[in-house]
Formats: C-alpha cells, sequence, structure tokens
C-alpha cells in the first residue's frame, strides 16, 4: 500500500468511530448546556443498538434507526423521570439507569436469540459517495463516502452550533444550564427544557447505538456500547460544550482507536492489541486533566435544586 | 460540576435516630420490602421474556440456599468480593466520592497479588499470603488515587476518571494474561495456578469457604469502627455531608481527607481482588471479575453506606448471583437479569430517599426554602 492509502484508510477508520461517539456527544453536550449530566448515556447506546438490530431485521435500515433512537430515548426517558422529575442524583441515577439497560438487552437478546448469543447478522446502511467531493485525494473517501449517519453528525454539528446560538429555543437551553433562577424569571421552564434535552440526548445515543449495529457491526453484542457513552461525556469536555468542539474532540478518539488499525497496516505487529484498546480510555484521562480550566462548563451543570 | 459531588452522598446514609433497635429494625424491614419488589420484577422479567416462572425461581433458590454447599461454596462465596467492593463504594460515597472504580481497583489487586505470587512461591503462606493481599491492597489504592489527584489537581470528575480507569484496568490485565503472566505453556490466556501451599485456607472441609470471609467481617468491622469512633472517620463523613462547610469551619482540610478517602476506598476494593484470587479463582484471567464492582454500589446504597449493613446486603447479592447463575444452568434463564433487578434496587432507594427528604422538607421546616 502506498502511504496515501495507508493515510486515506486510516482517516476512513477515524471517521467511522468517530460518527457514534459524535452522535452521542452532541446530544449529551445539549443536555449538559441545559445542566444535567447524563452518565446514563451508555445505557441509551445499548438499548439503541439492540432496537436498531431487532428493526432492522423487520422494517429495514431505516426502521432500525428511528426505533434504534426511541430505544434511547425511552432509556433517557426512565432518567429524566429521576433526575428531573424527582431532583435524584444525576450521578447515581446515570449509573443505575446504564446498569439498567445493559443487564435489560443482555436478558432480552439472550431471551429472544438464544443463550450463546446466535449471530445476528442484520442488513447495514451502505456508503453514500457525495459526487464530486469523495475524489479529493485523501480526504474524499474517509469523509464523503460514509454511511448516511455521519452526515447526520456532521449537519447537527453545525446545526446546533447555529441553534444553540441564534434561536429563542437554544438561548432558553443555554439559560437553563447557566443560572435556572434567571431562566425561570424570564418565564422559561428550566423543568421542561431539561427534560426535552435528556430525551433529545437519549435518542442520539439511541442513534449512536444503531449506527454501530446498523453501520459497522452488522450484528448486536452484548456490551457493545463498550465504554462509549462514558467516552461521549469526556468528548464533551474536551469539545468545551461547543457542538463543533463536540464534533472535532469525537475525531480525536476515533483517530486515537484507529491508531491499531494503522499500525497493523504498518506491519507493526507485535505490538500488544489490548494496550490499543486501552489508549482512548487513556487519553480520556489526559484529556480530562488538561482540560482543566472548567469556565466553559455550564455553571448550573449537576446541580439538584 | 462540584454540586454533583456533594449532593451525592446526602440523603444516602442512615439517618440518625435515637433508637438503635428501632433503626436496624427499620433498616432491615426496608430492605425487605425493597427485595420482594425486585423479587416481583424478576418475576415480572421472566414471564415477559417466555421463561417458565416456577422452575426458573426455584432454580434460583436452590442455588443460593438449596444445599449446605449452595450457601457455603456459592453464595458466601460470592459474598467476599462484592463485601469487599460494597465497603469501598460505601466509604467513598461517605465521603462524597462517587468511586465507581471499584472494579478496577479490585482487578488491579488480583493483578498485582498474581505477580507476587510468582516468586513468593517457595516461601512460607505465612508470610506469602499476607504480603500478596497487601500488595494487592495497596495496588487498589494507587489505581484509586490517580482518580483521586486528578481530581483534587485537576477537577476532573472521578465517576468518569474512574470507569475509564476501569475499562484500561481490564485491557491491563487482558494484555498480563498474554503477556507477563501468562502461565508457561503460553495457551490460555490466564495466569500459572496458585500452588496449594499459598491459597487462602479452607475453613470447612468439602466446602469452598475460605479465610477470606472472618477477614471480610474483621474488616467491615474495623471500618464500622473507624468511621463512627475516630477523629478522621467524622473528617470523611463531614466532607460528605457538606464539603463546603467542613471546609469553613476551618478544622478539616478537605483535600486530604478526600484523598484519604479514594486510597481507602482503593485499598478495600484491591484487597477484595486479592483475596478473591488467593481464596477463589487461584489464578488471573479475563473475565476474573463478572461486575463485582458495579454490583458493588447496589450493595453499598442498600447497605445505607454502612460497613455492617454491607455484610448483609453483600449476602443477599451473593445469594442472587449464585441463584442466577443456577437459573441459567438449570432453567436457562440469562443471568444477567439479575443486573436489571440491581439497578432496579437502586432506583428505588434513590426514589425512596428523594420521597423522604420532601416530606421530611415539607413537614419539619415549612418556613426555610431549600
Amino acid at each position: 500500500m502506498s502511504a496515501l492509502d495507508v493515510g486515506s484508510a486510516f482517516l476512513e477508520s477515524t471517521v467511522r468511530t468517530a460518527t457514534p461517539l459524535a452522535l452521542a456527544a452532541l446530544g449529551e453536550c445539549v443536555s449538559e448546556r441545559a445542566g444535567v449530566i447524563n452518565i446514563g448515556l451508555e445505557g441509551a447506546i445499548i438499548a439503541g443498538a439492540l432496537g436498531g438490530t431487532v428493526a432492522a431485521g423487520i422494517l429495514g435500515v431505516g426502521g432500525g434507526f428511528v426505533v434504534g433512537a426511541l430505544a434511547g430515548m425511552a432509556i433517557a426517558a426512565l432518567f429524566a423521570w429521576f433526575t428531573v422529575g424527582m431532583r435524584a442524583d444525576q450521578i447515581i441515577t446515570g449509573t443505575a439507569v446504564t446498569l439498567f439497560a445493559l443487564g435489560l438487552t443482555g436478558t432480552l437478546y439472550r431471551s429472544v436469540f438464544g443463550d450463546a448469543g446466535v449471530a445476528l447478522t442484520t442488513p447495514t446502511a451502505g456508503d453514500i459517495a457525495i459526487p464530486g467531493l469523495s475524489h479529493i485525494p485523501l480526504i474524499g473517501q474517509a469523509f464523503f463516502a460514509q454511511p448516511v449517519m455521519t452526515y447526520v453528525a456532521m449537519l447537527m454539528a453545525l446545526l446546533l452550533g447555529w441553534w444553540m446560538r441564534h434561536t429563542h429555543a437554544g438561548l432558553a437551553l443555554r439559560a437553563v444550564g447557566e443560572y435556572p433562577e434567571a431562566a425561570v424569571a424570564a418565564g422559561i421552564a428550566p423543568r421542561r427544557v431539561q427534560a426535552l434535552a435528556v430525551l433529545f440526548a437519549g435518542a442520539m445515543a439511541g442513534l449512536a447505538g444503531a449506527t454501530l449495529v446498523l453501520a459497522q457491526a452488522g450484528t448486536f453484542v452484548e456490551g457493545m456500547s463498550a465504554g462509549r457513552g462514558f467516552i461521549a461525556i469526556a468528548i464533551v469536555v474536551l469539545g468545551r460544550w461547543q457542538p463543533l468542539g463536540v464534533a472535532a474532540a469525537a475525531l480525536l478518539f476515533g483517530a486515537a482507536n484507529s491508531l491499531q488499525t494503522l499500525f497493523q497496516a504498518m506491519g507493526w505487529v507485535g505490538v500488544p492489541y489490548q494496550l490499543f484498546l486501552a489508549l482512548p480510555y487513556v487519553l480520556t484521562l489526559l484529556v480530562l486533566a488538561g482540560a482543566s480550566g472548567r469556565a466553559a462548563a455550564p455553571a448550573a451543570l449537576g446541580r439538584r435544586d | 460540576m462540584k454540586g454533583a459531588r456533594t449532593q451525592a452522598a446526602d440523603a444516602l446514609v442512615s439517618s440518625p435516630s435515637t433508637d438503635p433497635i428501632r433503626r436496624v429494625l427499620s433498616a432491615v424491614g426496608q430492605v425487605g420490602v425493597l427485595l420482594a419488589v425486585g423479587l416481583l420484577l424478576l418475576t415480572v422479567l421472566l414471564a415477559a421474556t417466555g421463561h417458565a416462572v416456577g422452575p426458573a425461581l426455584a432454580a434460583l433458590v436452590r442455588g443460593a440456599f438449596g444445599s449446605w454447599y449452595a450457601i457455603t461454596s456459592a453464595t458466601i462465596v460470592r459474598m467476599v468480593p462484592l463485601g469487599f467492593a460494597g465497603l469501598a463504594v460505601a466509604i467513598a460515597f461517605r465521603a462524597g466520592v462517587l468511586n465507581v472504580g471499584a472494579e478496577g481497583q479490585l482487578l488491579m489487586g488480583a493483578a498485582i497479588a498474581t505477580a507476587l505470587a510468582l516468586p513468593l512461591h517457595d516461601t512460607s503462606p505465612w508470610l506469602a499470603i499476607p504480603i500478596m493481599i497487601a500488595g494487592g491492597a495497596v495496588a487498589g489504592s494507587l489505581w484509586a488515587m490517580i482518580a483521586g489527584v486528578l481530581r483534587l489537581r485537576f477537577g476532573v470528575l472521578e465517576v468518569i476518571s474512574t470507569i475509564m480507569l476501569n475499562f484500561v484496568a481490564l485491557n491491563l490485565v487482558g494484555w498480563l494474561v498474554r503477556g507477563p503472566l501468562q502461565e508457561p505453556q503460553r495457551i490460555n490466556p490466564q495466569s500459572l495456578s496458585l500452588p496449594p501451599s499459598l491459597q487462602l485456607p479452607v475453613l470447612m472441609e468439602g466446602t469452598r469457604l475460605h479465610a477470606g470471609v472472618p477477614l471480610l467481617v474483621v474488616t467491615a468491622a474495623a471500618l464500622g469502627w473507624w468511621l463512627f469512633n475516630t477523629a478522621s472517620g467524622f473528617r470523611v463523613r463531614s466532607v460528605g455531608a457538606n464539603s463546603r462547610a467542613a471546609h469553613s469551619a476551618g478544622e478539616i482540610a478537605v483535600g486530604s481527607t478526600l484523598l484519604l478517602t479514594f486510597a481507602l476506598s482503593g485499598l478495600l476494593a484491591g484487597m477484595g481482588g486479592a483475596v478473591e484470587y488467593l481464596g477463589v479463582t487461584y489464578a488471573l484471567y479475563e473475565n476474573f471479575s463478572p461486575g463485582y464492582g458495579y454490583t458493588a454500589i447496589a450493595v453499598a446504597l442498600l447497605a445505607r453506606l454502612h460497613p455492617v449493613g454491607v455484610l448483609g446486603t453483600a449476602l443477599l447479592f451473593g445469594a442472587l448471583e449464585a441463584g442466577a447463575n443456577a437459573m441459567q444452568r438449570d432453567a436457562g434463564v440469562p443471568n444477567v437479569v439479575v443486573t436489571v433487578v440491581e439497578a432496579v434496587l437502586i432506583l428505588l432507594v434513590v426514589a425512596l430517599d428523594r420521597w423522604r427528604a420532601r416530606s421530611a422538607a415539607a413537614t419539619g421546616s415549612a418556613g426555610s426554602s431549600t
């Protein structure tokens, strides 16, 4: 392979692995801007993955994405009921919700598809090449010949950035996350805003889970969310709570994950792969430590009353 | 983000009441009610997923309490890692430290105990076993203190850092058992089996009941005594109750108390990992822990973060998991179904506390706002 081919393959794999991370992190970004940190994101992703798997077999890939988003939203609704409705602790609730979803998806999957988890293949979303753009050397295939959800993530990043800054609803969202008392004074209902933000984040995480299955693996595996929900939360921090920053941060994590593929292509097979699998998690820690200036965080993040 | 941390522990700890007997009874009663709800939920889940409820529940009970062997060698044996990890979570949550990393700390404890076993093969167990347990405890402690330093020095939420460290530890173990710690034949991804002379002594002939059980009980009792009868225990509790007030009181160094909590929490989890290796598995492998560190959160919360209560709830969850495995084996029910029950139990405890806090606020301080 030429260096250009290796680079192109590396970038393509980067964008591919970044897509679900970006989707989940963009949702989480919205929820955190409303002051809610959702550790249950991981649960919404795995629910979306199973929902997408089951629905895709019946309704096709498009239906799989829709049902995946709805499944993520259902898990988020549970989280919102506790954290927004009852003002329960966000962290403990999120942890419980993640356990709940991991357990429930495992139970349902094994009950329906057998104890060993019969390999179940789903239809997958094909790559869509954007005419012209996909022929750009090096980056063309990576950014413009991807499954549909990659474009959804890109559009969402642009759209949410504009929406937060230039619409009344976006302003309301930020007001709730920064200074709920002022939001109330301005006639905004913080709880409704927070609930909607959490549900949106759940739908995005569900989409992320469905993407894992329908655009990548082609099958469901128990626990396949593999910590992506937690990584997404780190990505939001790295992206400084700005949608475009979040998308860029997701790419960085995609790149870390794809180093493994790159190294294999370079013939460095002696490097233990477990250490590469650990890399994104180590990177998250370093990023969080590096982003310690917390001025960019919504002031009321995690607050309960 | 500070709010998320300091609010975590309040209301979850057992509320002070005058009569200790009534307090214990009410706590046991609550656990009983929660357990009944959990079993009801399990029944619904079993029915909904098309399993025969009767045989499944019978297998659950049989696997947990059906025989002397089931009680001693399945239920109580599982109570040990759950108990150590549960103590780790309880002590951390007490101080408002949301350590979700007991899983990783337990794995690091097991890994270091395994690494220490090789050079200690030919030494006396009286020397080797304490060294391996202490080594595991220190490893868990250091692993947790990474998260502690990240929080205190860089303001990183420990919820996220400890989860990340769990994944790092898991991959590290995966590498160790295929690399430096792999058994000499290099066939299976696991460590060399621990020689019988270095295994924790079995307490009762014909069972798997090992010396880790009394060690857990003594540890829980000592921890309970320390928490409620010493100055440093008081500091841990005060920081959890309200770190700002503790800080402005001037007497409590919040930072060092928090670091102590991280260290102690990791120490307990690491000890659990070492004990599990020395008493049950005798080898390190990739799926060494079936999520003990996560179940420990439910164990600690259900015990109201009380060290002695953790013994009871760890036994309960030990029974639940032993039963779940029997249910999978005998009735074809996926054992992960108990994870759902555990999650719902956590949510119920959270909801109960919110409800109680709200009714207390409504009756107690009608005038003052929150």
